[in-house]
């Protein structure tokens, strides 16, 4: 019924090009996994290797401990939700979603009665007569659910479902597709470069760049305590200071700054040694309108967005060009406009993080 | 008058013009199918007629030229469309760096000449009979039109493919593959039916191509012969208004066609847009079957009354204004007759006056007195007409040889013929090669001084 799927010491290389690098994964039976990374990371690449479409250069595939080598994309337990859908122009819906039992000879009557079943399960019924055209982009997209579904895959492998819906959908399928691999229990491979996406949705997130793994962890610990400054940066917003270690131990590691000395914890993942080079990350929740906190600085505020729930304040520090950003909660005291004031802020230590220099994602 | 105004006067001239060079062959030629007239032509307009039909429709080689047109065009069809889908399937599975060439190579056909087409097939094909089978067994007319044809017209619906090819996601086939649909599956059922449109297009068009193909079918055909080679034999040996018959048969069922394509076309737009407007939350308009739209129902009618009233109007009353044509005719001729006799008279009287000059001899060769005063304006109507006068008979000299004035009447050329085999043997003194250049390429010619 569900499978695990393990990538073992996978490369993809076309070329000269190196789109996975000696990947290693192993995603657990009945999990919602997903893939994170920027487009041309190589994500899809690797769900390509899974699917059958792509054989991988070396190392090992494995579903359900089966080894898939020269098994081809038919005869794999998996089924592929593609970014486009690829659903068939020319067939009604109910074809659509029965086509892999069309396939396999079983009989209309029983594949109308099957696809009754699995548009209830969409919450589509009465509308398996209709021709494909005819749906709402969120309609097709469920859809393409109810037909990779009905094939029974072990696994099903999602390319950016969601990318081509516009916000009010997307949002709502998140909590969709979640509620549906949840009521049939197969492992879900989710491919997003979207990080809210990938935080709402999925038990495991795997952060890929360049075709490297960068980091496998519950979304939290993503968040919290992020593996690298590629994934710092990447996975949410993130201010940084870059500096060089000045004292560093277990908890905390202090960093000299053109802004300032600045403390915060000191990462779990990456160890840091007195003259390293290294950056400290603050969320922009994390930066306070307070300087009796264990950072703090002065800054000049360049402008403000309201919005709604969240102010958005942009800073100018001194020795740090790009600025800063706070965000505060909309607590309907701070409605006066203070551009071009000089605030002084903080932030604590427990909420900053302090990680080697390394690439960071790409704003 | 505005520059304005010019312009748009000049441009209503100008798609008048165009229309015109397009149209007015067909147009004219259409009109000609309903003249009396023995010879394929507009005016005098004699009498309307759908007589022509008739005579076509019981024109045996031209039947048969019709039949054997129609099936080569169902066997190139049957040839070409798989061949041509085969070759645009190539192209999309070769890799970009060696498609060029690919293409290159499937599309030179269409820039061969259909003449050297129609050679190189008869050659090759008659070559690989004798190897294989010491016989000329492929040389079959049917067999070697096919084939011949098809080398060019493969290449033609492979440009259709491949530009239906182009909007082809080719995600849909990785769709079905994943879903567990083996290779041939995922063609039947998923390219095959996107590729349907392209499959009809391209039936119809290799069906047309090799219809009207005549370069490439006069080599191939062989014995056989299709209704492009026996028209042409038909236009060499005289034509009539039959043809004109055919044209408008053909035109007929070219314009029927081309109504229901456009008819289903727009239906098939009104179904993409009531589909849009249902995704989009509207109503569904529910479509009116085919045979309960009116622009069918019109269609048919101008149809039916324009055959209704061209038969009505073809049939009745034709010999009466055919009669009268005839007697009409004959009083025209007459009057020549007399005109003629009289300026003859005049002019005995004035060649008697001037005794130097010697009377023309009345007699000549045949043929030769054709081109007495080729150029005077009324001379070939008179020259027609006197010589029906002169047979004095009812019976019509054959069709559409009189304006001629028989010069391509076969019987014509061989009466010279037979009437020189008959010739008593020109005797031994006399100069050959001298009486008019008559027998200056006879073989037997050159030998005779050598004889003597």
């Amino acid at each position: 019924m569900s499978a695990d799927v393990e990538l073992k010491n996978v490369w993809v290389r076309f070329g000269d090009f190196v789109a996975a690098r000696d990947v290693d994964l192993h995603i657990g039976e009945g999990e919602f996994f997903t893939i994170l990374g920027p487009s041309g990371c190589g994500k899809t690449t690797l769900l390509r290797a899974v699917s059958g479409f792509l054989e991988p250069s070396d190392g090992q595939v494995l579903i359900g401990g089966r080894d898939m080598a020269g098994i081809g994309p038919n005869r794999r337990p998996t089924a592929l939700i593609f970014q486009n859908l690829a659903l068939f122009p020319l067939m009604s819906v109910w074809e659509n979603i029965t086509f892999a039992l069309e396939v396999r000879g079983v009989n209309r009557a029983d594949r109308r009665k099957r696809a009754t079943e699995l548009l209830e399960l969409i919450a589509l019924p009465d509308q398996g007569d209709k021709m494909v055209g005819e749906l709402s982009g969120g309609q097709r997209q469920r859809v393409a659910i109810a037909r990779a579904l009905a094939a029974e895959p072990d696994v099903l492998l999602l390319d950016e479902p969601l990318s081509a819906l516009d916000l009010k959908l997307r949002q709502h399928m998140r909590s969709e597709l979640r509620a549906i691999q949840q009521r049939v229990g197969i492992t879900f491979i989710y491919i997003t470069h979207d990080q809210g996406e990938a935080l709402t949705m999925s038990d495991h997130i795997a952060v890929m760049r360049e075709g490297v793994i960068e980091q496998v962890s519950d979304g939290t610990t993503l968040y919290d305590d992020p593996g690298s400054s590629f994934v710092a940066s990447f996975v949410g917003e993130n201010n940084y200071f870059r500096g060089t270690v000045v004292d560093t131990d277990v908890s905390y590691t202090t960093l000299d700054t053109p802004s300032g000395r600045f403390r915060g914890r000191t990462s779990k993942n990456q160890s840091l040694r007195k003259g390293d080079d290294a950056f400290v990350f603050i969320r922009p929740e994390s930066i306070k309108f307070d300087s009796g906190l264990d950072n703090s600085l002065q800054a000049r505020v360049r402008n403000q967005e309201f919005e709604g729930n969240f102010w958005q304040v942009f800073l100018d520090v001194e020795g740090e060009n790009k600025g800063l950003k706070l965000s505060t909660v909309n607590d309907g005291r701070h409605h006066e406009n203070i551009s071009g004031d000089t605030v002084s802020v903080g932030f604590n230590a427990d909420l900053a993080v302090v990680l080697p220099a390394g690439p960071l994602a790409a704003e | 008058m505005t520059s304005d105004h010019i312009r748009k006067m000049f441009t209503l001239l100008f798609v008048a013009g165009f229309f015109l060079f397009l149209f007015g062959p067909l147009i004219t030629m259409g009109l000609t199918a309903f003249n009396s007239s023995e010879f394929p032509r507009v005016t005098p307009w004699e009498c309307f007629t759908v007589e022509w039909f008739d005579v076509l429709r019981q024109d045996q080689r031209l039947m048969q030229g019709i039949k054997t047109s129609f099936f080569i065009g169902i066997g190139v069809v049957f040839v070409a469309v798989p061949l041509g889908l085969a070759g645009a399937l190539l192209l999309t599975q070769v890799p970009d760096r060696t498609r060029p060439w690919y293409y290159t190579i499937l599309i030179s056909p269409i820039l061969v000449p259909g003449v050297v087409l129609g050679i190189s097939t008869l050659i090759f094909w008659d070559r690989m009979g004798q190897m294989f089978f010491g016989d000329s067994v492929f040389y079959n007319g049917y067999f070697l039109t096919i084939l011949g044809q098809s080398t060019f017209i493969s290449a033609y619906t492979m440009l259709i493919f491949i530009a239906r090819l182009q909007r082809f996601d080719p995600a849909l086939e990785e769709a079905a593959l994943d879903l567990g649909a083996t290779h041939v599956q995922t063609f039947r059922k998923v390219l095959l039916p996107f590729l349907k449109p392209a499959i009809g297009s391209a039936a119809v068009l290799a069906f047309l191509a090799s219809f009207e193909n005549y370069n490439t079918t006069v080599f191939t055909v062989v014995s056989e012969a299709t209704l492009t080679t026996v028209l042409v034999s038909k236009v060499r040996y005289g034509i009539n208004p039959s043809i004109s018959a055919l044209a408008v048969v053909i035109i007929l069922i070219t314009l029927i066609g081309a109504c229901y394509y456009e008819l289903v076309k727009r239906r098939e737009l009104r179904a993409i847009d009531n589909a849009k407007r249902v995704a989009g939350g509207g109503a569904s308009v529910v479509q009116r079957r085919f045979f309960a739209e009116p622009a069918a129902w019109l269609i048919l009618l101008v149809f039916v009354v324009g055959l209704g009233t061209a038969f009505v109007a073809g049939t009745t009353g034709v010999d009466e204004c055919k009669v009268e044509v005839k007697e009409q005719k004959r009083v025209q001729t007459e009057a020549r007759i007399k005109a003629l006799n009289e300026r003859r008279a005049k002019e005995e009287a004035s060649a008697e006056n001037d005794s130097v000059s010697p009377a023309e001899p009345r007699t000549r060769a045949k043929g030769t007195e054709n081109f007495n005063s080729i150029f005077q304006k009324d001379n070939l109507e008179g020259q027609m007409d006197s010589s029906k006068s002169d047979e004095s008979s009812d019976k019509p000299a054959r069709k559409g040889t009189e304006n001629f004035n028989s010069m391509f009447d076969q019987g014509n050329l061989q009466g010279e013929e037979s009437e020189a085999e008959t010739r008593p043997e020109p005797e031994p003194k006399s100069r050959k090669g001298t009486e008019n250049f008559n027998n200056i390429f006879d073989p037997g010619n050159l030998n005779q001084p050598d004889a003597k």
